[in-house]
């Protein structure tokens, strides 16, 4: 005969919700849920009672409204009497502009700069030692001011460049017009044009894709694939041989035989700035806003990324390129193979977070007058509609929905280069 | 024969005199030879860059140095250099520094009361010298217990008795734990500690304040609209600095927390900060903050932006810190269990220290990167120093002056910055405790 008893039952006193570490996390946790929530839900009570009280309850309908005002740099096309919502989009896409071409020049800066900084040349590193303690320390703000001061101040009118013996004169073979209007420069164009795809008919979310651009951009990967494809075989001739067979002009030849005849196929050609009248006509005119944040904050993250590659390169140990010497590798091949993959693991990290800061920053365009998403959206709609509550959480959706994609994608190849630990 | 041959010494007994090294590898030459000029690619990079630096140079100090600092208005500026140099060109006119140095430097702060800031200033080096330094007296530590509750007195001025108000609050919770903690334990001591206070602030508060009011100890009230210039930027930057610590420890231990609720919470606060500008922030401190209190509550601009400035700041400060807590190794945390330390006593005594000191690089370039934002207050109009070089150059006299504004607020910036950052290495030494 067996006798089972259950353990004796533990009576649950309330106490136990406080003194028990069992049960306290809950309680701790159900109290602060408790008073986010009840603290969330005051503010939302608070905002409807205000906004009723101003007789402006929250509506999106402004957006279908006609904007009214005008946005001079812009890569869709769009006039005043399109929607506000229109007006928005080219506001992001110019936030993305400023933000690839920033985040572009200012890695190519911060890497020469950083490397520089590392120079057994004592002029050299100290200089770029100047070059980083000066932009860090100063409000990139400053930076933006100063540079469209000098953009307005220090270049030549338009009308200088007129006459006989004109004050100024284009740079680069009379192809760039540099003016305190603006820089202009060539454009591409196409004589046998294949003509542009329209999306979304004449909605506010319409925009245009250039069949020549697509053509270009596939034949360029097709090159690119090509390329990798003879890489690959090259690397197998030499795992079995020993031999690498030369493959440059295999390579060379891929990617821009391609490239070319499509390109005179199309009819390429370059559209040049000329003046006519008071201004430039022809080519791309990049406005002072745009050259003046473009550069600043391109400077400004460059004495960051600068310190960020500095660090990188002296965290790996000495050691390493000893050893690659020791294997036999040039210089060129320690560098790439040994010292950079290393390297890199710890650059990315802090340069992902740069780059969500040059682009964050890249809201300080408003003080320029460059119309990206915080000028368009965040500045003249919000002013017009009076819609300040839709307009600033939109504001921060957007800025957020872009810093979360750019830290997902940066965290993904982060996490593809990472060192595998046990 | 064997005579001289028993002679000959091949081995030298004694040591010759050392040589001179030779003359290029010491001295001036020697440290060029080796800095600047070791290889071809060296010799290019130095000449190129004696040729910019000379180039810099020869803009740079004339326009410093051969400048005027006697003028009332630009046109009179210009003449001065035309008359002395012959060009208008490449010449300071550090004449408006001069004039609107005190401008730049308080705002629209009535002249009068400019002791008033001055004060608060030093009474702010006075507070931060112990926190700052190990030799300073540590008896200091009272003013900056003190310091929180005088310097909004001070600033703002009005009647003394809101701030001491406020101070009696803290004072009541501290009592309130220290006589409620041997009776009934520490939670309950924690949670009188807060509720008396609170009650205090919400319900007591006001009508004592009301009722001394009728004593006129005080100073004339200034509004905020007055403030400016530095001391706006300074103002902010150091509450700013001062309150996202604390709210960034906390907000990091709950990131890291097992409490999955409070996790998702701090997480969700701090990513959504951190992924946004602070300019958006600065929009809802002008614009929607007043929305989201009570109905018929209207408080000060200065104030708003400071609370969205600290929310900005602890985000970050929250990662910094967070960063810190990762890099502890994990033998840390089960030492301070097998001691049976609790969790506050783990974090104050063991972890606490150990994390904040191995993020103070982070933090002191948190404090930096706060500080430099604080310009961004221009765009919704208050008058930080770049306000004001709108404002001065919006004068007929002074209309056009471009490089000396900016040459000089970037300057006080830039020696604000570089001494915190130089801080921040004499203390990283300081705290140093490997070989």
């Amino acid at each position: 005969m067996t006798i089972a008893s259950d353990p004796q039952r533990e009576s649950f006193q309330l106490s136990q919700l406080i003194y028990d570490t069992r049960y306290r996390s809950m309680t701790i946790q159900v109290v602060a849920l408790m008073g986010f929530m009840l603290f969330f839900g005051w503010l939302i009570s608070n905002t409807l009672t205000n906004l009723n009280a101003l007789g402006k309850p929250i509506d999106f309908g402004f957006f279908s409204e006609p904007a009214g005002y005008d946005i001079n740099q812009r890569l869709l096309d769009y006039t005043s009497q399109d929607t506000h919502l229109r007006a928005a989009l080219i506001g992001i896409l110019n936030t993305l502009l400023i933000a690839v071409m920033g985040c572009a020049l200012a890695t190519v800066l911060g890497v020469l700069i950083g490397v520089l900084r590392l120079s057994s040349n004592w002029l050299i590193s100290n200089l770029m030692s100047i070059y980083v303690e000066m932009f860090r320390n100063v409000p990139v703000l400053l930076w933006i001011a100063l540079i469209m001061a000098v953009l307005i101040e220090g270049l030549p009118a338009p009308r200088a460049f007129r006459g006989e013996d004109p004050a100024a004169t284009m740079s680069f073979f009379d192809t760039i017009a540099v003016t305190n209007r603006g820089v202009y420069i060539p454009e591409p164009l196409f004589s046998r044009s294949l003509g542009d795809v329209h999306f979304l008919g004449a909605g506010s979310l319409r925009f245009d894709v250039s069949l020549d651009l697509m053509l270009i951009l596939a034949v360029l990967f097709a090159g690119l694939f090509g390329a990798r494809l003879v890489k690959r075989n090259a690397d197998q001739i030499q795992e079995a041989t020993g031999d690498r067979p030369t493959t440059w002009y295999y390579t060379l030849g891929l990617i821009f035989g391609p490239l070319l005849i499509v390109l005179i196929a199309l009819g390429f050609h370059l559209g040049y700035p000329e003046l006519k009248g008071f201004n430039f006509q022809g080519g791309t005119h990049m406005r002072n806003s745009l050259i003046a944040l473009w550069l600043a904050l391109s400077l400004y993250t460059a004495a960051f990324i600068a310190e960020i590659v500095r660090a990188g390169i002296m965290s790996v140990a000495k050691g390493q390129s000893e050893a690659a010497s020791a294997l036999g590798l040039r210089p060129g091949r320690t560098m790439r193979l040994v010292i950079l993959p290393q390297a890199m693991r710890v650059i990315i990290p802090p340069m992902i977070s740069n780059y969500l800061n040059l682009t964050k920053n890249s809201s300080l365009a408003i003080a320029v007058g460059y119309m990206d998403v915080t000028g368009t959206l965040g500045g003249i709609t919000m002013n017009q509609t009076g819609r300040e509550l839709e307009c600033v959480l939109l504001l921060m959706l957007c800025y957020l929905a872009i810093s979360l994609t750019v830290s997902a994608v940066m965290n993904a190849y982060n996490n593809k280069v990472k060192l595998v630990e046990r | 024969m064997s005579d001289t041959s028993s002679n000959i010494a091949y081995v030298r007994k004694d040591m010759l005199p050392q040589k001179a090294p030779p003359k290029t590898s010491v001295g001036a030459i020697g440290w060029i030879n080796a800095n600047l000029f070791s290889t071809p690619a060296n010799i290019l990079l130095s000449v190129v860059s004696i040729g910019f630096i000379g180039y810099i140079l020869s803009g740079l100090l004339p326009w410093v140095f051969m400048s005027v600092w006697n003028a009332d208005s630009l046109n009179e500026c210009r003449e001065i250099i035309s008359e002395a140099y012959g060009s208008t060109h490449g010449h300071a006119c550090w004449g408006v520094i001069k004039e609107r140095w005190l401008q730049l430097t308080f705002g629209f702060y009535p002249p009068e009361h400019y002791w008033r800031p001055i004060l608060a200033f030093i009474l702010l080096c006075v507070t931060i010298a112990p926190v700052l330094f190990e030799k300073v007296d540590r008896r200091l530590l009272i003013v900056t217990a003190i310091y929180p509750f005088l310097m909004p007195f001070l600033m703002w001025g009005g009647t003394i008795w809101g701030p001491l108000t406020a101070a009696v609050g803290f004072v009541i919770g501290y009592f309130v734990y220290k006589a409620a903690a041997k009776k009934f334990g520490t939670l309950i001591a924690v949670i009188a500690a807060v509720m008396l206070p609170v009650i205090w602030w919400l319900f007591i508060a006001g009508p004592v304040a009301g009722l001394l009011s009728g004593i006129p100890i005080g100073l004339e009230f200034v509004e905020s609209r007055r403030f400016g210039g530095f001391m706006l930027s300074i103002l902010i930057g150091v509450v700013a600095i001062g309150c996202s610590l604390p709210i960034g420890i906390v907000l990091a231990l709950g990131r890291q927390s097992d409490l999955w609720i409070v996790k998702s919470i701090c997480t969700g606060f701090i990513e959504f900060i951190r992924g946004v500008p602070l300019i958006t922030l600065l929009f809802v401190a002008s614009t929607l903050l007043n929305i989201f209190m009570p109905p018929g509550t209207n408080f000060d601009i200065i104030l708003r932006v400071i609370i969205m400035v600290t929310l900005f700041a602890a985000a970050y400060m929250a990662e910094v810190i967070r960063g810190g807590l990762a890099a502890l190794p994990k033998g840390q945390y089960e030492g301070a269990d097998s001691l049976g330390l609790n969790y506050w006593q783990a974090q104050r005594l063991i972890i606490m220290p150990q994390a904040l000191k191995i993020s103070i690089p982070g933090i002191v370039s948190t404090f930096i990167g706060i500080f430099k934002d604080t310009v961004l207050v221009s765009i919704i109009g208050l008058l930080d120093p770049m306000g004001l070089t709108n404002a001065i150059r919006a004068d007929s006299a002074w209309n056009g002056i471009y490089w000396e504004l900016f040459a000089f607020v970037a300057f006080v910036f830039f020696v604000f910055c570089f001494s915190m950052s130089r801080y921040s290495m004499y203390l990283e030494r300081k705290l140093k405790t490997t070989h």
